[in-house]
């Protein structure tokens, strides 16, 4: 928790992360291009869906980045409406339209998989229903957090956007054990263990690594960017007065 | 790729493209804003420190 504390400085935490994100992209180059590797070259077609099991590689992860980047947003939301951290607000904002992207991805990634496979690009059955849910709540963070003259209601009233929304989390993940719909169960986190062969989970993970490390990155970026926009905005108003 | 080939490329596709832009628009984004402030502070920075001193001249009188 020291350590911790030692981080929320936002100065401080800058520093730290600027050093840590040369590693952090190669890392993740590394780990992307292993997962490109056994995603498209060394990992069989699948016995039911063929070739098409290729998309999975980068379907489930961005799936999984987009729950993932949610629930990240919503526990910095909750510190920031309880301790009133500036800094998990400015991490809040930074991640969303990341958050966003990887919903997007996962979203057309899923219709190109649908098309050849169920033989339609949509169906509006839970799973996908509430994943679409999850981008729209992504965008209405966004606009809610810029609709405001005052930055600090706007953030709050994000913040609170966010808390409520998280609701949608275990409903995405269970849509598909509580509803009948056409999209399959779990098949990696499961209670009795991956189901998936070892030579498909591989590339699996290494895209789901990979995708997480590029996010990281992203959000240092991001955040940097976010943390400047809030000095040019104090600048300004101690120039007023 | 057993005839799937257009529905497996586009999908990475998608992804490389996405991941790009998200990359692209954010070190933009950050460039954008440092420029922004450096100037600021070219701009606010001599004017604020003039404030400053004199206001500690102002102190030195009262005293």
């Amino acid at each position: 928790m020291n350590w911790f504390h030692w981080l929320a400085n936002p100065a401080r935490f800058m520093r730290f992360a600027a050093r840590l994100q040369p590693w952090i992209m190669a890392l993740g180059l590394l780990t992307g291009a292993a997962g490109l590797y056994f995603g498209l070259f060394a990992s069989p077609a699948d016995y039911q869906q063929g070739e098409t099991v290729r998309i999975m590689y980068v379907h489930v992860p961005s799936a999984w980045m987009a729950m993932f980047i949610y629930v990240v947003m919503a526990a910095a939301a909750g510190s920031f409406l309880i301790w009133k951290h500036p800094l998990a607000d400015v991490a809040a904002q930074a991640a969303a339209p990341v958050g966003a992207g990887f919903t997007l991805m996962a979203l057309i990634t899923g219709a190109l998989w649908g098309q050849p496979m169920w033989g339609t690009w949509w169906v509006w059955d839970a799973r996908l229903t509430s994943v679409l849910i999850l981008f729209f709540l992504y965008l209405g963070y966004i606009a809610l957090v810029n609709a405001f003259d005052d930055p600090e209601r706007g953030s709050k009233a994000g913040a609170i956007l966010l808390l409520v929304g998280v609701v949608n989390i275990p409903i995405i993940k269970f849509s598909v054990d509580w509803w009948n719909t056409l999209h399959q169960p779990a098949s990696v986190a499961r209670m009795d263990g991956p189901s998936v062969d070892p030579s498909m989970l591989l590339p699996l993970l290494l895209m789901a690594g990979a995708f997480k490390l590029y996010f990281l990155y992203l959000l240092i970026v991001r955040m940097r960017g976010e943390l400047t926009a809030r000095r040019i905005r104090l600048l300004r108003l101690s120039d007023i007065a | 790729m057993g005839g799937y080939a257009a529905y497996i490329w586009s999908s990475y596709g998608v992804v490389v493209a996405v991941l790009a832009v998200m990359l692209v628009s954010s070190i933009l984004g950050v460039r954008a804003r440092e420029r922004e402030l450096s100037a600021l502070e070219e701009r606010v920075g001599p004017r604020r420190q003039r404030r400053q001193q004199s206001g500690l001249k102002d102190a030195h009188h009262d005293a």
